[in-house]
């Protein structure tokens, strides 16, 4: 218990640093800001104000994944041992990873990994380009009173549950289901085909779940783009696909940026798709995860492959906002 | 001409695929529920039953399920909207060198994946409430969830407040100030008025998100349940027409919410076109037939 203290230290260390370094800087410059955060808002409020985030920021955001970071690199003990002389800091879950018990490459945990970050980088490519015409419909051409019905079509589905949703896939793509009883109707095949075997339920169930986390901000980032722009470049003789390429598109950036890092998040870190339409032998990453912790109760180990998990989402992020040159600010609005 | 005609077609076309893929599977799973096979069956539809509902209603750990959902998503509200709130302003006079470093810790839930958040959570409370000795209080499956799912859910209110946070109007607090308020009484009297609806779509987006959650929830709710974890078992062990029906109710509710605000908002936008007009009418005539709603100026 004792050594894991440290991660209440991080925090504090920024927070002192910073509220140091804004004290230093109210004396230099004396009268730039005329009232301090206290004077300004009440006594009660400040107290309030600062609890709140406080808490939320401290307890419910940073400790939590700290702990998490240093739990990874403790071994995995009996509770009686945590604390003890065995509960040393150790690589032993992230070598797991990478080289398995037997040190010859863990091949299931790396495939399911790269399995999962290139399924969701492909649903996430697909959703897109299922959604951007949509967007494109609702922000430039339709009138205000079809955007009005498109928008709420697209609202009703979002508050149906993702389970739910994946059920609903299910009903369609099992053995017995719709889609089956229907090719076998026309002749097209002799016997049931196993979608949720091959995994196209999986990839349709992702695809299905979030195609709503695309629509909305990319018809968010098309509709601030004034339309005389698009009139301008075809009166000019721009043909359709130069318009998208070289004004919608680049105007649409943050909308696109953060579409791509939700799905892409949301698929990379989804439970109930895999759980529920994955075949018998595809093994998702989040799946792993939860079976650490619900099976073999290896919470250690459990908290390194979230970890990883994390490392993976937090690298694409990275680089998407690089590659579209968007600021977070401008992506999560 | 023909080649617009094509391009019409061709966007209809579209529009009817992607509702297609958006609907159908929703849609069949619907008929399910009133077909009287065991297992979830659209076509043959045999007969007409309202049985799966019966059996929903009957369902003991889905009505236990529903309640703690209900009690998770008020208790999210309650601790989610406040926080919302306090963090949108923190962030307006938040010391300037710390804010990128604040924004980015208050927005990086919205970005990392559920099952994260649910883990660290857990991870994190079981150690620290026993260090402080609250463990039999805190390390519960209700308090977790709502501690873990609070911990997404107050960035989505804090956006949402911020967004109308940025359009509130500076003058109207400076005069307040001029005529002698404090500042606490500007901010009860002045802007929590002010930022009312924004308040109450985070409050409907915050008990929302609560109730659908399954990734934070599945590990922040211990051995406890909420209506999503039950349904995920359930679909787990195998699947019943009782779950189409769950389905259509929710997607009753949704449709009828949704239609509800859809009218709401119609009836809004008729009178602020019908005052628009009046006022247009008074402008012309030279008098200012309804004062209230005559242009300020």
């Amino acid at each position: 218990m004792n050594n894991r203290l440290i991660v209440f230290f991080i925090p504090a260390a920024i927070v002192i640093a910073y509220f140091l370094m804004a004290m230093i800087e109210r004396r230099v410059l004396a009268d730039s800001r005329p009232t301090g955060f206290v004077q300004r808002n009440g006594a009660a409020l400040s107290l309030f104000f600062v609890v709140a985030v406080g808490f939320w920021t401290l307890f419910m955001v940073t400790l939590p994944y700290l702990y998490m970071f240093q739990e990874s690199f403790h071994p995995t003990l009996w509770p009686k041992d945590r604390g003890g002389p065995k509960d040393t800091l150790t690589l032993e879950h992230y070598r797991f990873f990478l080289y398995g018990s037997d040190g010859l490459g863990n091949f299931t945990h790396l495939r399911a990994f790269v399995l999962t970050i290139f399924i969701s980088l492909c649903v996430t490519i697909a959703n897109f380009i299922l959604c951007y015409p949509l967007a494109y419909y609702m922000a430039q051409s339709a009138t205000t009173q079809k955007v009005r019905v498109l928008l709420l079509a697209l609202i009703v589905p979002y508050w149906v549950n993702e389970i739910l949703r994946a059920f609903a896939l299910r009903v369609l793509l099992a053995s017995g289901g719709l889609i089956n009883t229907a090719l076998l109707g026309m002749g097209l095949i002799n016997e049931p085909f196993d979608f949720l075997g091959a995994n196209i339920g999986l990839y349709v169930g992702l695809s299905y779940a979030y195609l709503l986390l695309m629509v909305f901000p990319l018809y968010n980032a098309i509709e601030s783009l004034d339309p005389n722009q698009i009139e301008a470049a075809r009166d000019l003789g721009a043909p359709w696909w130069r318009i998208h390429k070289d004004i919608v598109i680049p105007h649409a950036k943050p909308g696109i940026a953060s579409g791509c890092t939700m799905v892409f998040m949301l698929s990379a870190g989804a439970l109930a798709a895999p759980q529920f339409l994955g075949g018998p032998k595809t093994l998702w990453f989040t799946s792993i995860v939860y079976d650490f912790f619900f099976q073999s109760f290896n919470w250690a180990r459990g908290s390194a492959y979230a970890l990883i998990l994390l490392a993976a989402c937090i690298l694409f992020v990275m680089l998407m906002l690089r590659l579209f040159k968007v600021s977070l600010g401008e992506t999560i609005r | 001409m023909s080649s617009k005609f094509v391009m019409r077609a061709m966007i209809g076309f579209y529009l009817v695929i992607f509702f297609a893929y958006l609907f159908g599977p929703l849609f069949f799973m619907s008929v399910t529920a009133f077909n009287t096979p065991n297992y979830p069956t659209a076509y043959p539809f045999e007969q007409f039953t309202w049985k799966w509902f019966d059996a929903l209603f009957k369902d003991r750990d889905m009505m236990d399920g529903l309640l703690n959902s209900v009690i998770i998503g008020l208790g999210v509200v309650a601790l989610s909207v406040p926080i919302g709130l306090a963090a949108s302003i923190v962030m307006q006079q938040i010391y300037w060198r710390a804010r990128a470093l604040y924004y980015l810790v208050t927005v990086s839930p919205v970005l990392t994946p559920g099952v994260i958040i649910g883990i660290s959570t857990v991870i994190f409370w079981k150690d620290f409430s026993e260090a402080i000795g609250l463990k039999p209080y805190l390390y519960k499956g209700i308090i977790l969830a709502i501690i873990g799912q609070s911990s997404f859910i107050c960035a989505y209110c804090m956006l949402i407040i911020m967004a109308r946070l940025q359009r509130f109007d500076r003058s109207q607090e400076e005069a307040a100030l001029d005529l002698g308020a404090s500042y606490p009484q500007v901010f009860w009297h002045i802007l929590v008025p002010f930022l009312k609806p924004a308040l109450l779509s985070a409050a409907v987006i915050a008990f929302l998100s609560s109730f659908e959650n399954y990734n934070t929830t599945t590990f922040a709710i211990l051995a406890d349940k909420t209506l999503v974890t039950v349904l995920a078992g359930r679909v787990r062990q195998g699947t019943t027409p009782a779950l189409s029906a769950l389905a259509v109710i929710i997607i009753a509710i949704s449709l009828a919410g949704a239609i509800v605000y859809e009218l709401l908002k119609r009836r809004e936008e008729q009178r602020a076109a019908r005052a628009k007009e009046q006022a247009r009418l008074a402008e012309r005539s030279g008098v200012a037939a309804v004062p209230a709603l005559a242009p300020a100026r």
